[in-house]
This record gives C-alpha cells, structure tokens and sequence, in this order.
C-alpha cells in the first residue's frame, strides 16, 4: 500500500510540474500580448494606420512603414519562392535521397538556416548594396531576405513532396505518364497545403525580421518612391521608436501590436492549412 | 470453364478457337535482377501467351513482383536495379534504346496490390492518362469513361457520382477504378500485382470475377498468394522459388498440371501446403 501511495504522489507531482511549464509557456505569450495592448491600443487607430511618421515617428502614423514592409516582403518572396520550390522538386523528385548532390545541397540549407540574421545582413550590406550598387534601397533588403527565406521555405516544400504517396509516381509511371505530368498534375496539388504552410512561415519569418534589413534597406521612413528607395519595415520602426527615440515608447507599443496581430493571423492560416487542407486533400 | 484444358482459348477477342497452338506475346529469356548487390531474380526464362491469364506463384520473397514490374520497366525507377537477359514483347526487345517507355507501358497496363486511385475525381482519374495520350475530345473521353467503368462493372455504382473524389469510393472499387484506369488506354496486356489481397473477401471475389471476364480480350499477368484463386482464374501458372538466395523459376505449365501433376517435387510440396 505504502509503495502505491508514493507512485500516487510522484505521479502527481511530475503531472503538476509539466501542468506548472505549460501555465509558464502560455503565461509569457499571453503577458506579452497584454502588454502590447495595454500600450499600444490607446494610440492605435485608423489614422494610425493610414499616416505617415511626423516627427521620426513620435507623431502621425505607419502608413508608410506598411507599404516599406510590403514591398520588402514582395522583392523577398518574388525572388525566393521559385528558387526554394525548384530546389525542393529536384531534391524530392529527381535526385536519390542518399546521393552526394542531395546531401551537399541539404547540408549547405542546414548551415544557411543557422547563420545568424545580423550575418545576412552584412552579407547583404557588401553584396547587394555595395557591390552590385543597389545602395540602401528597398531591393536590396528584400533580396537579403530572399537568402535568408530560401532554407526554411526549400525544407518545408521539400518535405512536403515526399510526404505525397509514392503510389501516385508508380501509378502514374504504370499509365505511361511523363513525370512532368505526374509533378504538375497529382504531386504538386497534393503537397499544395504544405508548400502554402512552408509560405506563410517563411513571411511570418520575414515580417519580423530586423536586424538583416538594418544595413540594407535601411531606416528612412517616408513613402517609397521605387524598389531602389529606402524603405524601414514594421519591425525596423518597432526598434528605432524604441531605442533612439526619446518618446516614442507609445507609437512603438502600436506598431508592435500591429505586427505582432499580423504574425498572429499570419500563423493561425498557417496551421488551418497544414492540418485541415492536407487531411480534406486538394481536388481539381 | 477451367477445368477445361483448353480453357486459355475460350476468350473472344484475341485467342482464336479453342485448337490453335499458344501464341506467346511475351518471351523473357534468362532475365536475371539485381538490387544493389542483391540478386532478386536468376536466370528465368518465360513465355505469357497471349490472351490467357498466366498466374505466378511462389512464397514472398521469391521475385516474382520484380518479374512482374520487369515487362513494363517499372524497375527503371527503383534505384540500384539492374538487370540482365531480354524481355521480348510482340518480338520487340524492350530495352532497346529506341524503345519508348511510355508507350511501352501505355500497351502493357499495370494494376497494383494496394488500390491507387489518383486524389481526384472519378472522372479525371479516367481522363488524365487519356488526356496526356492524345484523347483529348470531351465526347470520346466521356465515352471511353462509361465503357471501362461498364467494363468493370462500376459504371452503375458511381454514374451519378462521377465528380466525386475516387478516394471516397470503397477499397474493392477503388481497385476496379484502377483497372478501368488501365483498361482506358486500351492495352494489350495487364500485369496484376495480388490485386485482391488488400481487399475484403466480397470485394475481392468481384475483382477475381472481373478479372475472369478479361480473359481472352486482354493477356494478364498476375501475382497471387492466393493458391486457391490462381487456379480459379489462371490457365497457366509459373512457380518461383527462393534457390542460393536468389528468385528461380521452378515450374512453369498449363495452371490445371502445375496444381495436379507437378513434375517437381518443390512444387508438388508448395500447391500442398506441405512447403512455403
């Protein structure tokens, strides 16, 4: 009886222990979302969304920042999808999983997904701006980008592919079908869900990113004229309000909420399309 | 009608009369697979005559999927697989450089053992392949359509139905899909991998029936381990066996001697039960 009892109450003190961590997990996020509405839902409105920064941004709104942001994320996502995606059917379809391409071009995704982001910016700073004379410019930053979303958006789709049954190759095969036929017509629909997961994370990735854009596309926060213009995104903003802005704590908190809503939504579609599209199955 | 010797002969279309000599349609001649460095098959030499339904037999293990997959060149995707020996279909080799595969395996249908309906609706399954062989009109694909699904006896289970996902279909119908998909493109010969074995005994009866009223029209090859449904439905049988580790054919004759009078012992022991 006695041994029964002390199982009983280690069982439940380990069950509280991981009931404690998870109270922590969700206390931090939530916390942190109070925060940021506490401070920043007074000074958030429709005019703070549809000005411009007056006075480095202590005044007016981000009406500018958010066109910055969106054409940074474009450049990036413009350049990067088609390289990742095209990695990623290679990888997945036309190389053997245990040749040495395969490994080297994995490996070297692996190294590229853990460098540093202030190193993609340096690295965009000497390339992009200086060498190929792009300057503090809008392109410049969302290519830097482009670099660093190439490992996480070639992982997922290639992921995504090989989750697809190879039963629809040898099927396919079986009817005399080419493989492009087989690619474009059942394999990259059925991984379709994935490849859109894999996007959507990758800009939630490039939303908050702030430390590569520092050094390219720079912090001049007026209305872009062009993609060679300088253009400072929301995080960018959230960090300058901050740091070298003597009053601009509120502005900041405002700014934050809105990014910090974005990566929300962007993450809630992100998993409804994971989990829900893959196990309805994508038909033509 | 098979215990009728000469029951090979009895199919409409292709056979002819019940007294012509076997006319084999494809010859393997010493075929010899390997994976890697391991042998899969060795030395078998075959004839499949065409339209009778020849089975091969044997325990897992023993090559005979590899032998299967051979004719259609379906071994040219799995990698490390190689192969020696000819395969002669209509005295054309197919691995000859000129030999296009895809027209290859347009001619030589293939159905497999787990149903594998493409994730689409019943009707794209059927069109796709039709569509990318050059049947491209509306009219003949929808007609194409109704006479394989009729064909296999599927057309009045989903005819009001057919933009539904083939996928919400049952496992025994999905596999009739499958062989209608097959059957679309107007092949000569059907190469069966236990087409029943992944299903439920009454769909698995519907699809052996089936398979019996393409006798005659088509050459079938088929894979069983269903001792009892090879020779329910097979005017020949081939009878593979594990030998120095690597897959052999042992016994190779009309279903009705291999089952009754097997001249080797190995296989007298298997169509037993006594060995396998």
């Amino acid at each position: 009886m006695l041994l029964r009892a002390k199982q009983q109450i280690r069982d439940g003190v380990i069950q509280g222990l991981i009931y404690l961590a998870v109270l922590l997990v969700s206390l931090v996020f939530f916390w942190m979302l109070f925060d940021l509405a506490h401070g920043g839902a007074a000074h958030l409105s429709w005019q703070f969304l549809t000005e411009s920064p007056i006075d480095a941004g202590r005044a007016g709104g981000i009406a500018s920042i958010l066109v910055s942001t969106a054409l940074i994320l474009l450049v990036a996502l413009t350049a990067s999808v088609p390289l990742a995606w095209a990695t990623a059917v290679l990888l997945a379809e036309f190389v053997p999983a245990e040749s040495a391409f395969g490994k080297i071009v994995r490996f070297s995704l692996y190294v590229l997904a853990g460098v540093p982001s202030i190193v993609f910016g340096l690295f965009g700073n000497a390339f992009f701006s200086i060498y190929l004379e792009l300057g503090f410019s809008i392109l410049s930053g969302g290519l830097t980008l482009a670099c660093m979303l190439l490992p996480i958006l070639t992982s997922t789709a290639e992921a995504g592919l090989r989750a697809v049954p190879d039963t629809y190759r040898s099927s396919a095969a079986a009817l005399g079908l080419s493989r492009t036929v087989a690619l474009t017509h059942l394999i990259l629909p059925a991984a379709a869900p994935t490849l859109a997961a894999g996007l959507l994370i990758g800009i939630g990735r490039a939303l908050a990113e702030t430390a590569a854009l520092l050094f390219t596309s720079g912090y001049v926060d007026r209305m872009p004229g062009s993609l060679l213009d300088s253009g400072r995104a929301l995080a960018l903003h959230i960090f300058d309000l901050s740091m070298n802005v003597p009053g601009g704590d509120n502005p900041a908190y405002a700014s934050a909420l809105v990014l910090v809503s974005l990566l929300l939504c962007i993450n809630i579609l992100a998993m409804k399309l994971a989990y829900g599209l893959q196990r309805k199955k994508i038909m033509t | 009608m098979n215990d009728d010797p000469n029951a090979f002969t009895l199919g409409p279309l292709q056979a002819g009369p019940p007294c012509c000599e076997p006319q084999p349609v494809i010859q393997v001649r010493n075929l010899s697979l390997r994976y890697n460095r391991q042998a899969a098959l060795d030395n078998v030499s075959l004839d499949i005559y065409k339209g009778c339904i020849t089975a091969l037999i044997g325990p897992s293990g023993c090559g005979k999927t590899s032998f299967l997959s051979a004719i259609n060149r379906m071994t040219d995707l799995i990698p490390g697989c190689s192969i020696d020996g000819r395969i002669l279909v209509d005295n054309q080799d197919i691995h000859h450089p000129q030999c296009d595969v895809q027209a290859l395996r347009r001619r030589i249908g293939m159905v497999f053992q787990k149903p594998a309906p493409f994730p689409l609706s019943i009707r794209r399954n059927i069109a796709l392949p039709l569509n990318e062989h050059g049947t491209t009109q509306k009219t003949e694909v929808t007609a194409i359509t109704e006479t394989v699904l009729r064909d296999v006896g599927l057309w009045d289970e989903v005819c009001d139905r057919l933009d539904v996902s083939a996928l919400s279909l049952s496992g025994g119908q999905q596999q009739r899909l499958c062989i209608a998909r097959a059957l679309a493109l107007n092949p000569e010969i059907l190469l069966m991998d236990e087409p029943c074995s992944a299903l439920d005994p009454i769909a698995s009866g519907v699809v052996e029936d089936l398979i019996c009223s393409l006798q005659g029209r088509y050459t079938i090859v088929i894979v069983t381990h269903n001792l009892a449904q090879a020779r329910r439905i097979a005017n020949y049988a081939a009878f593979f066996w594990v030998k120095d580790q690597a897959g052999q054919l042992v016994e190779f004759g009309r279903c009705r001697h291999i089952f009754e009078s097997p001249r080797d012992e190995l296989t007298a022991a298997y169509v037993n039960g006594a060995r396998g």
